[in-house]
């Protein structure tokens, strides 16, 4: 349940945001995170819900972006849809990829809220 | 846009900066529970330990039972409790460096805890990432896990002693999966009780060791 962990570090980024721009919470977060990051959407969520109480965000929206998994091939170049366990190339089946997408863990953008 | 384990990411950095000025060589093991890592870290210290000085870090979530084991064959060793927590982090590991910055280290292994799931999100500063996927556990977990699997620089079969009773496990069909998840880490089939495998494991080491812990110049 390392969700958990990655909640509490995105409190502590929130906070610091909020102290860096003097406002007053946080109105929405907006996350990307892809199949390959190992966090687990739903996980995160019920983290975040349960860790948020009396920080910046209390009242703040979770948006959670889905990534799909994309990758480069590099033996012929091809770039295509993969999934977690199969990241081989669609087009000529080498496994000589590399991932372009999927393994995001991003805080995407963070809506402040300012005044009373 | 920035990652959300940016904090960790950052002191992860910091520890790379402090093994890499030490000219310590850094190796996250990372496996299920039960899967040989500290019976692969008893080997490795006998065998090693006249050539390189060695000290381990190890998560556990419970009990000093690993700890104790790797103290007796001599070496420096910090435990990190983790309690409820499912893996290490780079600030953990931090804390644990400088509890053993007395003497000086030219092999540290971070024995991550057990589990193929949580540790892969975190990195502790680390040279490379070792898995080790034992012979009951089956061969395709690099399928099931493959966040996990994803990051080795390295897959060591362990328990390969026990292959004439689980013929189920086919070590060609792991690589195989290894492969599907494109990664072109190279496999060991090792058995730290009867040895098998074991001389290639030290050389890979040793290898890594002299290319200053790039593990894309390492060949097995």
């Amino acid at each position: 349940m390392h969700e958990l962990s990655i909640s509490r570090a995105l409190l502590d980024q929130l906070a610091g945001l909020v102290r860096q721009h003097n406002a007053t919470g946080v109105s929405a977060i907006t996350l990307c995170i892809g199949p390959l990051s190992g966090i687990e959407p739903a996980l995160l969520r019920a983290a975040y819900m349960q860790s948020r109480k009396q920080t910046v965000a209390e009242h703040a929206d979770l948006i959670i972006l889905p990534a799909a998994v994309r990758v480069l091939c590099q033996e012929c170049a091809a770039v295509s849809e993969a999934t977690p366990a199969r990241l081989t190339c669609a087009a000529c089946a080498c496994s000589r990829t590399r991932l372009l997408s999927g393994d995001e863990m991003l805080l995407e953008s963070v809506d402040l809220e300012f005044g009373a | 846009m920035r990652g959300l384990l940016c904090e960790n990411d950052r002191a992860a950095g910091h520890n790379r900066r402090h093994f890499d000025l030490h000219q310590t060589l850094a190796i996250n093991l990372m496996s299920s529970p039960g899967a040989g890592k500290t019976a692969l870290l008893e080997a490795s210290i006998e065998a090693l330990s006249a050539t390189f000085r060695i000290a381990v870090i190890v998560g556990d979530l419970e009990t000093d039972n690993d700890a104790r084991r790797i103290r007796a064959k001599g070496v420096p060793v910090v435990q990190i409790t983790t309690g409820s927590a499912c893996h290490l982090d780079a600030a953990m590991v931090h804390d644990a460096w400088h509890q053993l910055r007395n003497e000086p280290v030219d092999l540290l292994f971070i024995e991550n805890v057990g589990n193929l799931v949580c540790p892969a999100s975190f990195a502790l500063g680390q040279h490379a990432d070792v898995i080790l996927l034992s012979v009951p556990e089956g061969d395709d977990k690099p399928a099931k896990y493959p966040v996990m699997f994803r990051c080795a620089d390295l897959m060591l079969i362990t328990k390969i002693d026990l292959l004439p009773y689980l013929a189920d496990f086919v070590p060609e069909r792991a690589q195989r999966y290894m492969n599907e998840i494109g990664n072109p880490a190279p496999t060991l089939a090792t058995s730290s009780r009867d040895g098998t495998g074991m001389d290639e494991w030290f050389g890979w080491l040793r290898r890594l060791h002299a290319a200053q812990g790039h593990p894309a110049e390492v060949a097995t």
